[in-house]
């Protein structure tokens, strides 16, 4: 056996040598991808790193473009009724990586297998604006009755129960790809495998080696592969921020999704400025109260004086000083749809906030006399940990004792879900890049809305309102005045909207930051 | 022999149910489930998660489902790696980890013994209290110093050697992680090794020996050698186990694909077939070398025998 390993490796070697020779002048680049991909299948990933490949293999009808802006993919046009209640996709003339055309029949299959049960996709839901999708999703009707319709071979039709203003957004996800059929239809579900694949997008899977790396390779069939100019990507999965940086710094990696440590941030805008690129991301920091009936939070007194007396800007200048901006709000300002609105003391100087924090501690009955015992959750983090610490901290004047539990995620998240908390750290980053990602969270059905016991009818009514209005002005007002309730009611305590620290090698050409975190890499080249 | 083994074996069984019925119950009563993550599900779309992978059954009907699909050898698909199954995994997973393990135990016996016996034959001298001050050296700093530490001076700033990355098990790669690896080992087996020399040193079949008029060198190759290795060897059963299985930290600082992480990374998702998985096979390791050193002792020691 071992000399059949050695002979084997020698191969490889061999192997491995002659690609490098045949290659010499191929571009590839290098990825650090920060963390093993969960699933390449469109309709299985949920994570980041998993959609970060898997756009790159299979194109979506509508597609992000270099800056992060949705552009026409695999369908070159399409059309909105004027309800806003019917799409319908032109498809482009492409083919799949085989050479088959590429069909509205393939879009369509695609949007029928994501809404299948056993497929249970975890972002099923943002879907569920087409005719049936909740009933098929739930298994209580057939996939043929989902409102999706291939009116000929370049045609697909989508209708909706109700104008859904984010729907366009959802089809720019990559569960959204249309996938092959036919392929599927020969491999069942274990069709994900090197070299076979048969993909759409501008790259091609030709390697997957589980926790060493993911290997694409330039699709020559892509529809506009003439203005692809890699060769090659390599993905790695580095999931320890120092390792990551090591192998930056050692030349070895061209990109890293690895976010900086803010112990090491200081120190990389020094030594790496060139490297060092940061952007806004849609996404909130904040902590959950629980409003539930005999919790202390249920008093709004106390959710304002918390809010009052916590110094945003302690925690992302002294704490994290990376870049993040200090948030009275719950949609991060960099999110498109244009919702506005913060807390009303956001512009108050400390001392006031302080005055009026105490006063009302000391109408719900507390102060430093008569301190209020509260528990703050929050997941295994050295970052989470240090805000936790501050708040804290920052609480104690009002005479609220803090007692901290930390817990791994899977326990803190299970937590949450269960509503069993107090006050409790929590983190969003949108899926789709719109208000209502986050502010849907907070409705009755909502999961925030269930694990807080939020609930404001007139807060519900206005984001179902603002889910159906098209007028791009009226919609931001229903959703800014909707976002002004839950502040008002100081339902959360939000702290800061996210940033993305990536390394990039000044090497990489066209790599922009994006706020949903996209960066198509077949805008991408590499100089050597 | 033949029978010691067999009957060791069939006890093996036995042992193994007990480790996996315990584990899987274990991990069930942990709070949090493979689908809790920062972002909520909502409850139509938690029930399909639970549906496709038999979660919405009775917990017995689980444990029964599992155990019928182990005893085909399957160990089920992974939670969290979806496109793989878990044998799939360790398969890959495993060779990795087995090869930088056996250079590093390589390494650490190829040192480690010598350290020791060098220091029990210098006994308080100055040679033994620098080898031994290095040994508690290696034991105190733990690897997820040294680890990073080794890629930041060999892997950046000497650029010497990869800061990271497997490269198909190229020997650059390996360098920095086998060295990592058997650093602690290197030192526990030289203390134990010295430890065990100065005992036996001082026994009476040495002095007999010596009496015999042979040379140190010959009283030290012939006969004090194969019995001190004993507390060694019995060490190095787990230890194999352990060592071979990965470890969680270096793979993680080099980036390293063996199936160490798995152990850790799979109870912190609550990947319940990963964790069962690799605890199976984890547990099947350490029973198969426990043998293997219990029938080496043996050959090390006459009077150990097995007979029946």
């Amino acid at each position: 056996m071992k000399l059949n390993r050695l002979f084997s490796s020698t191969l490889l070697s061999l192997a491995l040598g002659a690609t490098m020779l045949s290659t010499a002048q191929a571009a590839t680049l290098r990825i650090n991808n920060a963390a093993e991909p969960g699933s390449l299948d469109p309709h299985k990933g949920r994570n980041m790193w998993d959609s970060r490949i898997q756009r790159e293999l299979f194109d979506r009808l509508v597609d992000y473009g270099p800056d992060g802006r949705l552009v026409p993919g695999l369908a070159s046009s399409w059309d909105i009724s004027e309800d806003g209640m019917t799409y319908t996709f032109h498809l482009r003339d492409a083919q799949w990586s085989d050479g088959t055309p590429i069909t509205a029949h393939d879009a369509a299959f695609s949007l029928h297998r994501l809404l299948r049960p056993e497929i249970a996709n975890q972002n099923a839901n943002l879907y569920y604006a087409i005719v049936n999708a909740p009933a098929v999703n739930a298994g209580r009707a057939a996939p043929e009755t989902l409102g999706v319709h291939v009116l000929d071979d370049r045609t697909l039709e989508i209708t909706l129960n109700q104008p859904t203003a984010y729907f366009l957004q959802s089809m720019a996800m990559s569960e959204a790809a249309p996938l092959p059929e036919h392929y599927l239809k020969a491999q069942g579900d274990n069709w994900i495998k090197p070299d076979q694949t048969v993909v759409s997008g501008p790259f091609r899977l030709t390697q997957w080696q589980p926790q060493a790396q993911v290997v694409l390779e330039k699709n020559p069939r892509f529809y506009d592969a003439d203005a692809v100019k890699l060769d090659e990507v390599i993905f790695y999965p580095i999931d320890d921020d120092n390792g990551a940086l090591n192998r930056f710094r050692a030349g070895s990696i061209d990109i890293s999704y690895s976010g900086v440590a803010s112990a090491r941030y200081e120190w990389v805008k020094e030594n790496l400025p060139d490297a060092l690129r940061s952007g806004p991301l849609v996404g909130e920091y904040f902590y959950m109260f629980s409003l539930r009936d005999g919790t202390p939070l249920a008093d709004k007194r106390i959710r304002e004086a918390l809010n009052l007396a916590t110094r945003r800007e302690v925690i992302t200048e002294q704490i994290l000083g990376m870049g993040q901006q200090p948030s009275y709000w719950l949609v991060p300002r960099v999110t498109s749809g244009g919702a506005k609105g913060k807390m009303a003391f956001a512009d108050e100087d400390m001392t006031a906030r302080m005055t009026r924090a105490r006063q009302l501690m000391k109408d719900a009955g507390y102060g430093p006399g008569n301190p209020l015992t509260l528990t703050l959750r929050y997941n295994t983090s050295e970052d989470h940990k240090k805000i936790a610490v501050a708040l804290a901290a920052m609480w104690k004047p009002l005479g609220v004792n803090v007692q901290m539990l930390n817990s791994e995620a899977a326990v803190h998240y299970a937590a949450i879900d269960q509503g069993d908390f107090e006050i409790a750290r929590y983190g969003m980053i949108a899926t789709v890049n719109d208000p209502f990602d986050f502010l849907g969270a907070y409705t009755t059905d909502g999961s925030a809305g269930n694990s807080t016991g939020y609930h404001n009818a007139d807060y519900d009514a206005l984001i179902e309102r603002s889910t159906h209005e098209l007028d791009p002005d009226k919609r931001a007002a229903l959703i800014t005045q909707a976002q002004q309730l839950l502040l008002d009611d100081y339902a959360l305590l939000p702290l800061y909207d996210y940033v993305t620290n990536y390394l990039v090698s000044p090497k990489v050409k066209g790599w922009q930051s994006t706020p949903m975190d996209v960066h198509p890499l077949r805008y991408i080249s590499i100089e050597e | 022999m033949l029978s010691y083994t067999l009957k060791r074996l069939a006890l093996a069984i036995p042992t193994l149910l007990i480790v996996i019925t315990i584990s899987f119950f274990l991990m069930r009563v942990a709070p949090g489930g493979p689908f809790d993550g920062e972002r909520q599900l909502p409850p139509e779309i938690e029930a399909n998660l639970k549906a496709a992978y038999h979660l919405d059954e009775p917990l017995p009907m689980q444990y029964l489902r599992y155990m019928g699909n182990l005893l085909q050898g399957d160990f089920g698909p992974s939670f969290k790696y979806k496109d793989f199954s878990v044998t799939e995994l360790i398969v890959q997973g495993f060779p990795v980890s087995l090869e930088l393990g056996f250079w590093a135990i390589l390494l650490a016996l190829a040192i480690g013994l010598p350290l020791g016996v060098i220091a029990a034959l210098k006994r308080n001298s100055s040679i033994d209290y620098l080898v031994m001050s290095i040994a508690l050296g290696g034991i105190a700093v733990p690897n997820f110093v040294i680890a990073p530490l080794l890629a930041l001076v060999f892997g950046v700033l000497l650029a010497w050697l990869p800061a990271g990355g497997w490269n198909g098990g190229a020997w650059q790669n390996m360098l920095l992680p086998v060295i990592a690896l058997s650093i602690q080992q290197i030192a526990y087996i030289a203390r134990m090794m010295r430890a065990s020399m100065i005992e036996i040193l001082s026994s009476h079949f040495i002095r007999t020996a010596r009496a015999k008029g042979l040379s140190e060198s010959e009283v030290i190759w012939r006969h004090a050698m194969r019995p001190a290795m004993l507390p060694v060897v019995s060490y190095l059963g787990p230890a194999i186990a352990g060592i071979i299985t990965g470890s969680v930290v270096i793979e993680q600082i080099f980036g390293i694909p063996g199936i160490g992480r798995y152990f850790v990374q799979g109870a912190l998702n609550r990947d319940y077939t990963l964790v069962m998985g690799t605890v199976v096979f984890y547990g099947a390791l350490i029973v198969l070398l426990n043998l293997i050193v219990d029938l080496l002792y043996s050959v090390l020691d006459p009077q150990i025998r097995y007979d029946d």
